[in-house]
């Protein structure tokens, strides 16, 4: 038997948080990604720029909400993801990361949930979005 | 409107390889524990037969320049980041990437005029066949349109 996950509208994915934003995965994701924007580094470039402290890259906060589809790329993939920033995120900052499905479609190549996913620290929503995750048709 | 008469403008594309180590370290930075990212033996054995890309790695590739372009170098703010693929990326493979300025437009915000630019990034296998597409849209700020005087 398959391991697919079956979800149906209205489903939640488990909550996940994440371990506080360190100066060192800034550092890492600026080498990865080629960002290296000063504000997301540099405490003074921050300061510069009228913020209170070096803000994360808005592409962490995405990836990590791309976290909660890891388990289960054996079944299907991230087709769509969309992200809409909403506020900034600092050191030491703590986010949780979630989502629901929001609806079901049946294209030819499986079964497409449509999901709206959020990063928030604490009641404030840093990022909100939608991500399409195709579960593959022999999955089903 | 910012940058009006780049609208529609293309770069060249530029060829881009998918390469085992940067997705390795792509994905440590961003900690995602999924072993097709960087576990060859689990990749070989999983549908895809081979190692995959992190969703948002697209991000990394070199999409070469709109010529004349030169967006302010700081003060920009990301609003809005979306992908949309048409097969999953895989580690190993060659794309053609390049970019275009899709949309810019004015709105008139709290703290003044914002522009917002629209750009669009594509990669496409070296057959010609489109792999993803990505839109970004970037706030140009009252305060940054002032420092480089439009």
């Amino acid at each position: 038997m398959s391991g697919a996950p079956h979800w149906s509208a209205g489903d939640e994915l488990e909550e996940r948080k994440l371990p506080p934003i360190d100066r060192m995965r800034l550092i890492k994701y600026a080498g990865a990604s080629g960002d290296f924007n000063p504000i997301h580094l540099v405490d003074e470039a921050a300061a510069d720029a009228g913020l209170p402290g070096i803000i994360a890259h808005g592409m962490v906060t995405v990836a990590t909400m791309g976290l909660l589809f890891s388990p289960y790329l054996e079944y299907g993939y991230i087709k769509t993801f969309r992200s809409r920033f909403s506020g900034m995120v600092f050191l030491g900052d703590v986010l949780h990361v979630g989502g629901c499905v929001g609806s079901v479609e049946e294209p030819k190549e499986g079964r497409l949930y449509a999901f709206e996913v959020y990063a928030r620290r604490d009641e404030d929503t840093v990022a909100s979005g939608e991500v399409g995750f195709l579960v593959y048709e022999d999955q089903l | 409107m910012l940058y009006a008469e780049f609208v529609g403008s293309h770069s060249e594309p530029v060829r881009n390889l998918v390469e085992r180590g940067a997705v390795r370290r792509f994905a440590e930075a961003i900690a995602d524990p999924s072993p097709l990212y960087v576990d060859e033996e689990v990749a070989v054995k999983s549908r895809y037969g081979n190692l995959l890309a992190p969703p948002t790695f697209p991000r990394t590739f070199d999409y070469g320049r709109i010529e004349g372009l030169d967006l302010p170098s700081a003060g920009l703010i990301h609003g809005e980041f979306r992908i949309s693929y048409e097969r999953p990326l895989l580690v190993g493979e060659e794309l053609m990437c390049s970019m275009q300025l899709k949309d810019s437009y004015d709105k008139e915000g709290r703290r003044g005029l914002l522009g917002f630019l629209v750009f669009e990034r594509t990669g496409e296998s070296l057959d010609g066949e489109r792999v993803f597409t990505t839109n970004d849209v970037v706030v140009v700020t009252e305060a940054v349109r002032r420092g480089i005087g439009v």
